[in-house]
């Protein structure tokens, strides 16, 4: 096993047990706050399970047909185009909390896909079509789409960026 | 050889090569089935920390605290905006009630916009489980690049609303 997975393997488990640690000194001080904290899990848990479904399904789908040349085809350096345009669209598209999605797109980097198109997927996420009915209601339909635009706009600025900020790898 | 042997032959092989076609396939599906359970494996105690993180900021994290500290001015307010959404937790849906609310409460619509893009694009908490899956550096540089973007997104988006003549 690589000695990165290997690390996130571990990590992963040590964060869960400071997370615990937490709930556990949390509910030395105050026990109806943990209480509480804990239905809320619950409620949060049966809201992101059939997510975790859908990330289950994509990470199989991506193992089984997406080759590290595919990616690197189609969302790496040589993506062009098309690559800002699966970033972003994916972006929207994207449902559930962003947490769900580290994985594939762990996986998806670990191909060779391009660190600013994974920037801009995370920005891209702002907009969020199942919810526009909802922010139109609350903001207005204008505000609604120009903030849109700035979104998908400043999503692909700051994917340019965040690369250009992070040390280039020699292949 | 005659011609039906000849045509018996070709069968048995064809046969042999979709038996083989389909080990193939199948041994390539157990792989990548096994490699995703493992992959999964991997995330499950990042989801559950993050959800039982989550849980316990959105408990304790009073809901008083957001009201009365606007008013400094539309940049600070836009910052103190932004804070607010990098360090809240939760549904989209609870950024557009609570920004409903700050609106209403006399809150500028600068200070608002910055608190909806960082709720949704900036993650204190989520932090360390970004940083696990996806490295420690691209997790700050992105988090700190979606903060600092969200401020002239809002101020851009309420002068454009300006000069459309809609507020």
């Amino acid at each position: 096993m690589p000695e990165k997975t290997n690390r996130s393997v571990h990590g992963g488990w040590f964060f869960l047990a400071v997370v615990l640690v937490g709930y556990g000194m949390s509910s030395l001080f105050d026990w109806e706050a943990t209480a509480q904290a804990l239905d809320f899990f619950m409620i949060l848990i049966r809201q992101v399970f059939p997510v975790l479904g859908l990330v289950f399904v994509l990470l199989l789908v991506a193992n089984l047909l997406l080759t590290p040349k595919l990616i690197k085809r189609y969302l790496g350096k040589e993506a062009g185009f098309k690559g800002w345009l699966g970033a972003v669209g994916g972006g929207i598209l994207s449902i559930g909390p962003i947490y769900a999605w580290y994985a594939v797109l762990s996986e998806l980097k670990a191909g060779g896909m391009r660190t600013a198109l994974i920037a801009t997927f995370f920005c891209s996420r702002a907009v969020k079509l199942p919810l526009l009915p909802l922010m139109i209601h609350y903001f207005g339909l204008v505000y609604t789409l120009i903030l849109c635009l700035y979104l998908v706009i400043f999503a692909v600025i700051n994917g340019l960026v965040v690369e250009k900020l992070l040390p280039q790898k020699t292949e | 050889m005659d011609f039906n042997e000849q045509c018996a032959n070709d069968e048995v092989g064809h046969e042999v090569k979709v038996q083989r076609m389909k080990t193939r396939a199948a041994n390539r599906l157990a792989a990548s089935f096994k490699k995703t359970m493992l992959a999964f494996f991997n995330v499950l105690p990042i989801i559950i920390g993050m959800l039982l993180a989550t849980s316990l900021v959105i408990t304790v994290f009073p809901d008083q605290i957001s009201d009365g500290l606007f008013g400094n001015g539309a940049a600070l307010d836009a910052l103190l905006g932004a804070v607010i959404g990098s360090i809240a937790v939760g549904h989209p849906l609870a950024s557009y009630l609570l920004g409903g609310e700050l609106l209403g409460g006399g809150v500028g619509l600068v200070a608002v916009t910055a608190l909806l893009v960082t709720w949704v694009t900036v993650g204190i908490v989520q932090l360390p489980a970004e940083s696990l899956m996806l490295g420690g550096r691209f997790a700050v540089y992105r988090n700190l690049v979606c903060f600092g973007v969200s401020i002239p997104i809002a101020f851009l988006t309420v002068c454009t609303l300006q000069l459309m003549g809609m507020i």
